[in-house]
């Protein structure tokens, strides 16, 4: 091949990645554009304040946001302790054996799992086994282990950036092995398991597939009393205001107006992440 | 802590050994609950499912492509059809997904400058982080009526929407895992094809990507697992339509939205409600074994590379 000819090739190939490229961040701003533009008009302070009102035609999503806060909560209080204590097993105390092996195969699995999959398994045991019926609890719970693998993973990457001459110094000391991962581990590794959870639960508070048959409802003129309660959530709100009201074409700046308040939700625990992040890292260099 | 510290030292050892395997035993009934729960997940879903095939037989309910549960002088059950609509939209969003993540994942590794990159990344991950309701919304009244006006259909609510939001949603995996082994391809091996006269895009070509393939197969499994299990996205996009499904243009129905439509409306503990749970199972078996293969795949490749 001529030199011209290589030339010729490896700009025409350079060009179809650029082009690869172009496509995908056209996408990402259509979908951002589409929502904030069309969601805009509909998000005042009293669409974020006020309860639905006109068979959800009107009023706001107060309930609904409510909702999602409460199970997420339910959600953090199940998969954030849980998923430290498991990355601090599997980081500090477990040895390469066939045991392990298997345990973190079958945390990668869990990630795999379908989140309709965790909705079915939710109404089976939450729902039905251990009678929460559908219900903050049994919602919160299914998004839980849902998000449990995610926490895992997260805390377990925050706790390997921990040097080994940390846990080995307070060792030398004659510290027990608790002694030396609760003094000189776990204050220097909280931060990025914290930070790192924090994803997880964004993107369950932004799941629907687990929270349909557990305990989120269609519509309820009231915000829930204890976590006994069915919920209004906003992706499940979103879905019924798109393809389930009675009168679409009246639901849907609600429906693009829901749309806004979730992805803002969302993005904004993600953008916090990335700030804190950023700066334990500055402050780790200096 | 001081004051713990020093209590802590006048312990006995046989206290403080004691004491310290309690704990190690803590962390570990921690650890092994990621098991249980798959196998609980895996148990619970059979169980719920073995009901079903009282009434309908597993082959009639695996080969059968009529489902219709509430017909009122013979029900059928049989899930071809949502088996062959999943694989549709899955593997239609894999053949867009994956040239264009390869693209991506090349042009970050090795023609992007490494400021471009640094604000690149984080765009393509926040695709991750849009939940998959709004994903869908978005296919319901945009992307359906852009697909409408191409194709002089009524809503534009069909296969193809579905598979093009599939795509982008798997689209952050793709570039991820695949520019992670584009650049664990040992700068040895680009060298040598530069040494010997090869652009940077024969390079690229046929150098680091076929030195990649394994890490870039895993990748693409992951994706298709995700796109498999997606629930949200294709249920409200592509029209939920039950019939068998002969195009791309077709309003298809797939196992994810099949139990998502029906599961609301189902009476509790009827053969059409464990038969739900009989395609979760399905689902179930079908994604692990995608992340079983992608696991295998990578695994492979990390210890070759070491």
């Amino acid at each position: 091949m001529s030199a011209k000819r290589k030339a010729v090739a490896e700009f025409l190939g350079f060009t179809l990645l650029r082009i690869a490229l172009v496509l995908v961040l056209a996408a990402i701003v259509i979908l951002l554009w589409d929502i904030v533009r069309k969601g805009g008009g509909t998000l005042t302070w009293a669409f974020v304040s006020q309860l639905p009102r006109r068979g959800m035609t009107e009023g706001g999503i107060l309930p609904a946001i409510l909702g999602t806060v409460l199970v997420t909560a339910v959600t953090a209080f199940l998969a954030i302790p849980m998923g430290m204590f498991t990355a601090i097993y599997l980081n500090e105390y477990a040895r390469p054996s066939r045991l392990t092996r298997i345990i973190r195969l079958a945390i990668r699995n869990l990630s795999g799992v379908p989140s309709i999959v965790y909705g079915l398994f939710g109404v089976i045991l939450f729902v039905n086994l251990m009678k929460f019926g559908t219900s903050i609890l049994s919602a919160g719970l299914t998004l839980g282990l849902m998000t449990l693998p995610w926490t895992i993973t997260a805390s377990e990457e925050a706790l390997k950036t921990i040097p080994n001459s940390y846990r080995e110094g307070s060792l030398a000391l004659g510290a027990t092995k608790w002694q030396a991962i609760r003094t000189n581990v776990l204050p220097y590794a909280l931060p990025g398991m914290l930070t790192g959870t924090v994803l997880g639960l964004a993107r369950a508070a932004g799941e629907t597939a687990p929270i349909m048959f557990t305990g989120a409802a269609f519509s309820l003129p009231f915000l829930p009393h204890s976590i006994k309660d069915p919920f209004m959530a906003l992706p499940y709100h979103l879905y019924i205001m798109a393809t389930q009201h009675h009168d679409l074409a009246k639901a849907r700046p609600l429906a693009y107006g829901t749309a806004l308040v979730l992805l803002l939700l969302v993005l904004g625990m993600n953008t916090v992440v990335a700030v804190v992040r950023a700066r334990l890292r500055r402050k780790r260099r200096s | 802590m001081k004051s713990q510290a020093r209590n802590d030292r006048h312990d006995s050892g046989r206290a403080r050994r004691i004491r310290e395997s309690a704990i190690r035993g803590f962390f570990f009934l921690n650890g092994i609950a990621a098991v249980l729960i798959l196998a609980g997940i895996f148990l619970l879903l059979a169980t719920s499912a073995v009901p079903a095939f009282r009434e309908v037989r597993i082959g009639e309910f695996l080969t059968s492509a009529i489902w219709d549960p509430t017909s009122p002088t013979k029900p059928f059950y049989g899930i071809l059809s949502q088996i062959a609509s999943t694989l549709l939209v899955t593997v239609t969003a894999m053949l867009i997904a994956v040239p264009v993540g390869l693209g991506v994942a090349g042009y970050l590794s090795d023609v992007a400058h490494w400021r471009v990159r640094e604000i690149v990344k984080p765009v393509v991950e926040i695709l991750a982080a849009i939940p998959s309701v709004v994903v869908g919304f978005l296919g319901l009244v945009l992307l359906g009526p852009a697909l409408a006006k191409l194709t002089g259909q009524s809503n534009g609510l069909n296969a193809l929407n579905g598979s093009i939001l599939l795509a982008i949603m798997s689209l952050p995996t793709i570039v991820s895992i695949s520019e992670d082994s584009l650049n664990a391809v040992p700068v040895t091996y680009s060298e040598a094809s530069l040494a010997l006269g090869g652009s940077r895009w024969q390079t690229l070509i046929r150098v680091k990507i076929p030195a990649a393939l394994s890490g870039i197969i895993a990748a693409v499994m992951l994706g298709m697992g995700r796109a498999i299990g997606e629930t949200m996205t294709v249920l409200m996009a592509t029209g939920n339509a039950r019939a068998f499904p002969h195009g791309l243009l077709d309003s298809v129905r797939t196992m994810t939205s099949n139990i998502a439509v029906e599961l609301g409306e189902v009476p509790y503990f009827t053969t059409h409600y464990y038969a739900l749970f009989a395609i979760g199972l399905v689902l179930f078996v079908m994604t692990f074994a995608v992340n079983m293969i992608a696991d295998v795949v990578l695994r492979k490749y990390q210890e070759r590379e070491r």
